[in-house]
């Protein structure tokens, strides 16, 4: 079904601004003809949908995770895994339709894209629908772009990278995004090009089963440097949904790349990511990530160092409430002499929370010089709160030096009664506690997101916000 | 008017039973000292008075003004102005000073919320006054002080919110000479400077030693054994137990 501007507006008007009809939504489940479908609707060139029929028999062939969560509740054959709520990609802030303009309001987007100056794309379910590139960055050659318009301008730049960083077959989920993906960002840096200010952009999931799989591709040519930084909140709904992403980053020699991620998924979503950086000789990958919402979580921001003396931090934070399991952590794959790399994570659970750290430091023979730091610290806030540490450590040459550091804490009586007897509630005492403790990843993070985290913390605890 | 009032109090931890029924009365404005040995309850004693959840009043009232504390929360004692400077100060790693104590300056004072910027300036006022080191506002409560600084700290908490009943638990230890000066000519200055519309601030001095009593003068003095008050008396009593220790207390 077709909807135009001027509907959408009655709609926003009669203050339904989340009410939306969608322009094409492909049927419920999963089968070749749904993969035709998307591909077809994008006007995709041929290898493109080669690739994703491909993807999609891995997909078939491939087991889900032995390890890990508990996933049995997905059922595949009941998603949506297309949908695009209007007919073309809007060019500028004021071409947006209200009803998503009104919704994005509420997510503070506008201050958002007035602050960074930078080029905001927002996702609204499965398609890009809002996309702004400033000027200066296209005179310096930067390509910012959300994904189907990538592929369609520059297809050859897609078509050298894409599955390149992350191959359909590594796991189920990244088979499935090959397959089925929409939306995601294209981000391409030239060489010598220093991005000076984030690029943001905004995703997410709206309708209920909605499978949302955004594919990302960010290509830092030599001695570049980019901040992308990504947030997602959603509402809260009934029934699962599922979220699988791809984010596949090239660094070459001596660039220099930070993601940046602040997640809220609603509380009955899957969050399956698969995010790897290649890093060239002495090209730099950064990871920041933050995991509140959700039902599941799985994600190892990874870094493979490729090149000597490439380096690779990852900083994770998962929050874990009742009925929730995050598990995440980080990878560093040491394939050159002299890499070095830095995995640090913090996770707070509360009530029944789970919250699992997921590590791997692997130095193949013959990488001499490497240095790799791991630090899981872990904060339990109930008496029925858990958390557990499955790092690995895979070390096949002995001139290297790794560390590894993993404390668990309880949010202490004593804490609380300090707080407390200067005149904080015991909610309020609880959250500035959590504030601390992850505060040397949250200053990591862009100041909004940071005060963000802050007011998702507090209202986590059921305190006020403001 | 008494402004903090302690009746038959009996306080057990775990089942076990540490004061056995304490009675204490703390006139406005006025300055007690409370000595004892280790474990005689002292400790217990501040705590409880600022509702420790894990300290059970078995027997006995707490009145603050005549207003029974005994169910209310820490925070909600606080509210009331009861102002507790820990024996061991508590290390939250992280939290911002500055930000912790606006928070609490705020839920304190509902009706003059301060702003940041606001804040600021109080901020800037009450570190000069007890000539502490600036670097304070920027670090995290605690969080790699010295002994010293974090009783420091306590004393700035206290300036900043200030209260109208203090209760120092050996605010004096861990402090040198110098710091025990600055510390109590702050304390004293506190005590004086009396704020408009409000009831003068009352002093409970829990210590060990004779030595914080040179420059805080109590008006009563209190000795602490064996979870009771044995004896009571006036200054000259602090200066005794210095000669005498407290054994000849004890010996009933």
């Amino acid at each position: 079904m077709k909807v135009n501007l001027q509907q959408l507006n009655r709609q926003a008007q009669k203050e339904k601004p989340d009410e939306m009809d969608y322009f094409h939504t492909s049927a419920k489940g999963l089968t070749d003809k749904t993969v035709k479908e998307i591909s077809h609707y994008k006007n995709e060139p041929a290898w493109m949908q080669e690739e994703r029929f491909r993807a999609y028999q891995t997909f078939l062939r491939q087991p889900m995770p032995a390890w890990g969560p508990d996933l049995s509740k997905i059922d595949f054959n009941d998603l949506y895994y297309y949908l695009r709520p209007t007919g073309q990609t809007a060019r500028s802030w004021s071409e947006v339709p209200e009803a998503i303009r009104h919704t994005y309001d509420r997510l503070g987007l506008p201050e958002a894209e007035k602050k960074y100056l930078g080029g905001v794309m927002a996702q609204y379910e499965s398609d890009a629908v809002y996309h702004s590139v400033q000027k200066k960055l296209e005179k310096k050659g930067v390509i910012f772009t959300d994904m189907d318009t990538g592929l369609r301008r520059y297809p050859e730049i897609v078509r050298k990278y894409f599955s390149t960083v992350v191959p359909a077959g590594d796991n189920k989920f990244a088979a499935l995004n090959t397959a089925v993906w929409s939306g995601g960002s294209l981000l391409y840096i030239p060489a010598g090009v220093k991005v000076e200010f984030p690029l943001q952009a905004y995703f997410r999931i709206n309708a209920e089963k909605v499978g949302q799989f955004e594919r990302t591709l960010i290509i830092a040519e030599p001695g570049s440097f980019v901040h992308y930084v990504e947030g997602c909140t959603a509402p809260v709904y009934s029934t699962g949904s599922l979220h699988a992403a791809v984010v596949e980053i090239i660094v070459k020699p001596g660039a220099r790349v930070r993601y940046t991620t602040v997640q809220n998924w609603s509380k009955n979503v899957y969050n399956i990511v698969t995010k790897r950086a290649f890093v060239m000789e002495e090209g730099v990958m950064e990871w920041v990530d933050g995991n509140l919402g959700s039902k599941v979580t799985m994600k190892y921001p990874s870094v493979y160092l490729l090149g000597r003396k490439a380096r690779g931090e990852v900083l994770s934070i998962a929050f874990a409430g009742s009925g929730q399991h995050q598990d995440a952590g980080g990878k560093a794959i040491h394939g050159a002499p002299e890499t070095s790399s830095s995995i640090i994570s913090k996770s707070v659970s509360r009530g029944s929370g789970r919250t699992s750290y997921r590590g791997l430091v692997r130095v193949a023979k013959g990488m001499a010089g490497c240095r790799s730091n791991v630090v899981c610290d872990a904060l339990l806030m109930n008496k029925n709160s858990r958390s557990d540490t499955y790092p690995t450590m895979d070390i096949r040459e002995s001139a290297t030096r790794v560390s590894h550091e993993a404390t668990v804490g309880r949010v202490g009586e004593e804490q609380l009664f300090y707080l407390m007897s200067r005149g904080l509630s015991e909610q309020e005492a609880m959250s500035m506690i959590i504030s601390g403790f992850i505060e040397p990843i949250a200053r990591q993070l862009p100041v909004e997101f940071a005060a963000e985290l802050n007011k998702l913390i507090e209202l986590e605890m059921g305190g006020r916000v403001g | 008017m008494n402004q903090l009032q302690i009746k038959n109090l009996h306080v057990a931890i775990e089942g076990k039973e540490i004061l056995k029924g304490v009675n204490l009365t703390i006139k406005d404005g006025e300055t007690q000292a409370l000595m004892g040995p280790n474990g005689s309850g002292k400790s217990t004693l501040a705590s409880t008075i600022m509702g420790h959840p894990n300290f059970h009043v078995t027997k006995g009232s707490i009145f603050l003004y005549g207003q029974r504390l005994n169910k209310l929360k820490p925070d909600e004692r606080a509210k009331k102005g009861i102002f507790l400077s820990f024996q061991n100060p508590i290390e939250v790693a992280g939290l911002s000073i500055k930000h912790f104590l606006r928070a609490a300056f705020n839920n304190l004072n509902p009706e003059s919320k301060l702003s940041p910027f606001e804040f600021e300036k109080l901020f800037e006022e009450k570190i000069k006054l007890l000539k502490i080191n600036k670097n304070f506002g920027g670090r995290s409560l605690n969080e790699g002080f010295s002994g010293g600084e974090r009783k420091k700290l306590e004393i700035l908490q206290m300036a900043i919110l200030q209260p109208c009943l203090v209760i120092l638990d050996e605010a004096d230890s861990g402090l040198d000479i110098d710091a025990l000066r600055d510390v109590t000519q702050a304390i004293n200055r506190l005590k004086k400077a009396k704020k408009a519309g409000k009831n003068r601030m009352s002093v409970l001095l829990i210590t060990h030693y004779n030595r914080i009593l040179k420059y805080i003068k109590p008006d009563k003095v209190h000795i602490l054994m064996h979870g009771r008050v044995v004896k009571s008396g006036g200054r000259q009593l602090a200066t005794q137990v210095e000669k005498r220790g407290y054994d000849w207390l004890g010996s009933k």
